[in-house]
């Protein structure tokens, strides 16, 4: 990839040069910072703008190599314009310039403010990627420690001029070995390249950091997550994981006496617990699995929330599975709002209630009460949706189910991001239930006073015994 | 008592006007008498189902031990699949390579039952997990068995003794050791099907009716689908029938009764794919056919006696008969046995008959505990009163001979016997025990409520007796003696003090004993809390995830129905012991050398082992402790494997003082590797095994052939991986 880049980069440069409203901006300085303390790689930039053509611009373009664009999970842009903050949203077009040897991912970004010529303006883009930190050596032993290694363009990637730039990496410990320029310091974790000034667009130089992160690798290839709304008042949301070490695989099989012995130096990679973060007035909090509940757990509740620290069947490491469901009901009016137009209104947050966890495939399954109508999602990011019925206790028609699936989930999303749901629901419908089985137990009632009135012999006289008595 | 009756119309008539809806709910005794009856059933019925929920309160809710796991997996199959898919199932996860035919080596009933209640409680859309049906299915039908002691009890006494009868069962533990919650196994089912045919053939004995006769057929066919003790069954009820014939009591209603259970019942259990032809050809099965055939003898001649009337020339005409019927029949038996048309008995019959046989011929019926004989103290805990009023009960039955006490003195009798042999068929002496002793305290507290009641009613009231007319003619006879109001209250004190008892040892026993999942182990921690073991489900669920789907895991047969229904993987043997040869072989493996073992592993596609080892814990039910059963399984079919190789002087040990063989076979190696390095108790060398209470002899095993893959957090389940074979170049 490396070596095919430049050719690329000089087909990408004559292209983008050749449009005259991008070429007009020049970023004069670029500060980014790489945090390389878990599995999940977030980029924060520090960026300033300057508009240095005739017109204002009202469009910035971020370019970022495929690999990367492809692992991208989310991303955060805030604008600066002397001191004000305006949060913009995450661009979801990403243009592609049809070209055959591109390798570059497009997102153009609508500035909330037009840049007036010669002004310049601060952009903060924050970036969370996944699955870019590859174990090297792919395999090792209980005793060993997980190394990482990292690639990255040493220049910030960009269809711009850049005057002057700077990287820094932000390492959990030591480091095994990195590339080394002329330009570069190393302060206890922190590794940092530059500055480095004029560079043109599409400047590329490889820079490749091995180091060590034992921090828990914890990926969930499957997180299905399913709440079910009550109008009685209650939430309750269940969770099913299936959870899978991502680091460097054991190998040499799993010693139960080292790992006991001396905890710190054996398995230092692995991890034991996990650690979900449930709402506020979290209540019935379970933990199990498919062949019974999992004792080992504990849960601490306050007014931030309540914290469940979930200690997993066996210790989970490098290539190990384990799947596992946690569920909890929550209070609804914290969740429910109604709007003007008589809709009810679901604010439910997208993502894992588990702490730093990568997330493959979501799926969310929103269940609306039986007799739901008119239901419509609304997210800031782009899901596939579909809709299904559910049967459960007493249910006649099915309750209508909100299916929303997504790639690639990050905690970010949790954080940022709110899906709303729309619905109609009459209150009427609540009583189905109850004249349901009122009117089941009437049933049996009167079933029963009727058989007790009722006679079904065939013949008055009493038995047989009496009648063959009779006929001797 | 009988003052509320006089003072209850008092106030009534003062006012009849003003409340006349009052005079209508007014009971009559009789409708008194219902209502406390009902009532008091109820509360048992709820009694029954309640007390047997202290493990999914303890523990939660979850399959216990190890069959109920099989049980459990095939319910989940037949849920999901369909009956069809069921009765067809091909099991290739158990068995490697043989496989097992699920469908034709089980009995479906208990599995079709939890799968009817699951259809039926969606049918009604209460969406429950089978799970969920399955651990509460054993506390329903001990419900329901309660229900059908009480009508039992009714048959054979009256409805008092029905009713103590249903409370008795409702808490006897030795029926509760196999019906709690979670227990889901056959056992928990066949019991009320058993005594349902019981009750619904002593119905149609006493009435000659048809209808009961092909009720306890359609019991009968129940029982057969449920659970192996059917046997029991076929040959109690001919038993009966044959003592009924030799004491002279012989009837139409017998005859009726009988014939009918028996063809439609024969022909409705030769549905059931384990039992098929077998109903006509085994040899425990002849008994029932040989009273059938002589039943019909004893009518033909019933008949020819009221033709003949003539005494003489019918005398004649009965030996010729008799001679004929008889030779015929030892003929057929003769032929058919030698001919192999009729097999022999079972071992496990005969380990029933004679309880030495198994230990000297079937060492694998005899490796179970379960199947061990019972001790004393097993009794005690699991009948407390009822061994001292189940001879009390006889006493009565006797002094009151009837068709229906007569069945229920042999149905007590045998399966005592039966509860003598084996452990397990305390089980089935349990509801007979319950019934006996109910007719004891029944009949005992209401002749001395009668005796109590007789002071304060007027003299005449005593010659109107309620029911026992020799109670009623005993309290006249005995109105002369001194204290003797005073003895009956004592003695009537007394025995509420010992029902009150056995309440509370049964509460007691099921609390402690018998709700313990034994898949999670329980301890006193030492700061008095409870420590929980979850060691075995942990390596399940290691397995289920960790290993490729396709692994083969080898272990000890006890294992394996819960390696495939919690790890979900292939195992060389399991629960059903139905091949004795490839248990051996396995047993063999563990008791060889590591490398001859390896040969026996390659041979059956072994991709891990899995052993037992409760050496950290001290948990004493583990493989090192069950090592000898592997050796003399192994042994019996492979001579190669000889027991005292294993032995220091007719001695099995672990130590340093251990033969040579026991401190380097396969299963010494798996369960102690690496131990030697451990400290398990403060003050004891390392490698001290908390079990044995010795140091362990051999602290330097090196494994060649395979590696340590996964050791649970207190070493209870140790995993292995057979490596593979090593390239030749």
């Amino acid at each position: 990839m490396e070596c095919r880049l430049p050719f690329s980069l000089v087909v990408f440069c004559l292209v983008i040069l050749s449009s005259t409203v991008r070429s007009e901006l020049v970023i004069s300085s670029v500060e980014k910072f790489v945090d390389l303390h878990s599995h999940i790689v977030r980029v924060v930039s520090f960026l300033k703008v300057e508009n240095q053509g005739p017109y204002d611009v009202s469009e910035f373009v971020l370019a970022f190599p495929d690999a990367q664009a492809k692992n991208l999970a989310t991303m955060l842009v805030i604008y600066l314009e002397e001191g004000k903050i305006i949060y913009s949203e995450f661009p979801i077009n990403s243009t592609k310039p049809k070209l055959k040897q591109s390798n570059m991912t497009f997102y153009p970004v609508t500035l909330p403010k037009k840049l007036e010529k010669g002004k310049t303006a601060g952009l903060d883009v924050y970036v969370v990627l996944t699955n870019l930190l590859k174990p090297l050596p792919k395999e090792i032993t209980q005793a060993e420690s997980q190394l990482l290694v990292y690639t990255d363009n040493i220049y910030y990637t960009s269809p711009y001029h850049i005057r002057n730039q700077s990287i820094v990496f932000r390492l959990p410990g030591r480091i095994e070995s990195y590339s080394e320029y002329s330009e570069m310091r190393l302060v206890e974790s922190e590794l940092r390249y530059g500055p480095f000034e004029e560079q043109p667009p599409f400047s590329y130089s490889p820079v490749v950091v091995h180091f060590e992160n034992n921090n828990s690798f914890a990926v969930a290839s499957n997180f299905v997550q399913e709440i079910e709304i009550s109008h009685w008042g209650n939430v309750q949301v269940t969770e099913q994981y299936t959870i899978i070490h991502g680091g460097a695989h054991l190998k040499n099989g799993f010693s139960r006496i080292d790992y006991q012995a001396n905890p710190s130096m054996s398995g230092a990679s692995s991890f034991r617990t996990l650690v979900a973060r449930l709402p506020p007035m979290s209540h019935s909090v379970y933990y199990r699995d498919e062949i019974g509940n999992i004792s080992t757990s504990h849960l601490r509740g306050d007014s931030q929330g309540t914290q469940l620290e979930m200690e997993l069947r066996f210790p989970m490491f490098g290539g190990w599975k384990i799947s596992f469901s946690i569920g909890y009901s929550l209070p609804l009016h914290d969740f429910l709002f109604e709007s003007d137009a008589g809709n009810n209104v679901l604010n439910i947050t997208f993502g894992s209630s588990i702490e730093e966890i990568v997330v493959e495939n979501q799926i969310v399954r929103v269940v609306l009460p039986q007799g739901s109508k008119d239901i419509s999602v609304k997210s800031r990011f782009t899901t596939k949706k579909s809709q299904e019925l559910k049967y459960s206790h007493l249910d006649i028609v099915g309750r209508p189910v909100v299916v929303l699936e997504k790639d690639n989930v990050v905690p970010e999303h949790k954080r940022y991001f709110q899906v709303y749901i729309y619905y109609k629901f009459n209150n009427i419908f609540l009583l189905g239930k109850a004249m349901m089985l009122i009117l089941g137990i009437f049933l049996l009632f009167l079933i029963c006073i009727l058989y007790m009135h009722a006679d079904l012999a065939l013949s008055k006289t009493s038995s047989w015994e009496e009648e063959t008595e009779g006929r001797k | 008592m009988g003052a509320t009756s006089v003072a209850s119309p008092a106030p009534l008539n003062s006012a009849p006007s003003s409340f006349p809806s009052l005079k209508a709910l007014k009971f009559t005794t009789k409708q008194q008498e219902l209502l406390i009856r009902v009532s008091a059933l109820a509360l048992i019925y709820v009694l029954a189902f309640v007390v047997r929920l202290f493990s999914v309160l303890r523990y939660e809710s979850m399959i216990h031990e190890f069959d109920p796991y099989f049980n459990y997996r095939t319910t989940l199959f037949l849920t999901k699949n369909g009956f069809s898919e069921f009765w067809n199932w091909f099991d290739s996860e158990s068995w490697y390579p043989l496989g097992r035919i699920i469908g034709g080596t089980l009995y479906p009933g208990l599995m079709v039952t939890a799968a009817l209640i699951h259809r039926i409680l969606h049918f009604f859309s209460f969406a429950v997990h089978i799970r969920e049906v399955c651990v509460l299915t054993a506390p329903f039908f001990a419900s329901n068995t309660t229900l059908v002691a009480y009508f039992f009890g009714k048959e054979i006494w009256d409805s008092g003794a029905g009713l103590v009868a249903a409370a008795l069962i409702a808490i006897c533990p030795g029926y509760i050791s196999r019906s709690v919650a979670g227990s889901y196994d056959n056992e928990g089912v066949a019991i009320f099907a058993l005594l349902l045919t019981f009750y619904l053939f002593v119905k149609a004995v006493n009435t000659g009716s048809l209808a009961w006769s092909l009720a306890s057929a359609f019991g009968y066919f129940y029982m057969v689908s449920a659970w192996g003790g059917y046997v029991f069954i076929i040959n109690l009820v001919p038993l009966y029938v044959l003592v009924l014939l030799v004491t002279g009591r012989y009837s139409m209603r017998l005859y009726v009764a009988y014939n009918c259970m028996y063809v439609v019942g024969m022909l409705l259990a030769m549905q059931i794919r384990f039992v098929g032809f077998q109903h006509v050809q085994s040899g425990e099965h002849m008994a029932a056919m040989g009273v059938f055939f002589l039943l019909q003898v004893f009518y033909f001649l019933d008949w020819v006696k009221y033709i003949l009337n003539d005494i003489k020339l019918f005398h004649s005409f009965l030996r010729i008969t008799l001679t004929c019927a008889i030779t015929v029949g030892v003929l057929a038996l003769s032929i058919g046995t030698a001919s192999g048309y009729i097999s022999p008995w079972t071992g496990r019959f005969y380990s029933l008959l004679d309880p030495t046989y198994a230990k000297d011929h079937i060492p694998i019926i005899a490796s179970v505990s379960e199947h061990q004989p019972t001790a004393w103290s097993s009794f005690m805990f699991d009948f407390h009163i009822l061994l001292f009023l189940f001879p009390a009960g006889l006493y009565f039955c006797f002094k009151r001979l009837s068709d229906a006490t007569i069945f229920v003195v042999m149905y007590g009798l045998t399966s005592m016997y039966f509860a003598g042999v084996m452990v397990r068929l305390i089980l089935v002496a349990a509801p007979a025990m319950c019934l006996v002793s109910s007719i004891a305290v029944s009949a005992t507290v209401k002749n001395l409520s009668s005796l109590v009641r007789a002071k304060s009613k007027s003299p005449q009231g005593s010659g109107k007796p309620l029911s026992g007319s020799k109670a009623a003619a005993k309290a006249s006879a005995d109105q002369s003696l001194p204290f003797q109001k005073n003895g009956a209250i004592a003695l009537l004190l007394g025995a509420l003090y010992l029902l009150c008892r056995y309440a509370i040892h049964c509460t007691w026993v099921t609390s402690e004993a018998y709700s313990s999942p034994s898949i999670v182990l329980a301890a006193r921690g030492h700061g008095g809390g409870r420590v929980i073991f979850d060691d075995y489900r942990e390596a399940y669920y290691w397995l289920r995830q960790n290993t490729p789907p396709d692994a083969k895991v080898m272990s000890w047969w006890d294992y394996g129905y819960q390696i495939t229904a919690m790890g979900n993987r292939t195992v060389i043997v399991d629960n059903n012991t139905w091949n004795n040869t490839h248990i051996a072989t396995v047993g063999r493996a563990m008791s060889s050398y590591e490398h001859e073992a390896y040969e026996i592993m390659l041979s059956l596609d072994v991709n891990y082992v899995l052993v037992v080892f409760g050496g950290v814990t001290g948990y004493s039910s583990d493989d090192i402790n069950k090592f000898l059963w592997m050796v003399r399984i192994g042994g019996g079919v492979f001579p190669v494997i000889k027991e005292p190789d294993y032995l220091v002087n007719g001695e099995f040990r672990v130590d340093k003082g251990a033969a040579p063989k026991m401190l380097n076979c396969l299963m010494y190696k798996l369960c102690y590797y690496r131990f030697g390095e451990m400290t398990t108790e403060y003050g004891k060398p390392p490698g001290y095994d908390r079990v044995r209470g010795v140091e362990i002899g051999n602290k330097d095993i090196k494994l060649e052939y395979l590696e340590e893959a996964f050791t649970t957090s207190n070493w209870i389940v140790r995993i292995y991986k057979v490596k593979p074979p090593k390239n030749r170049w």
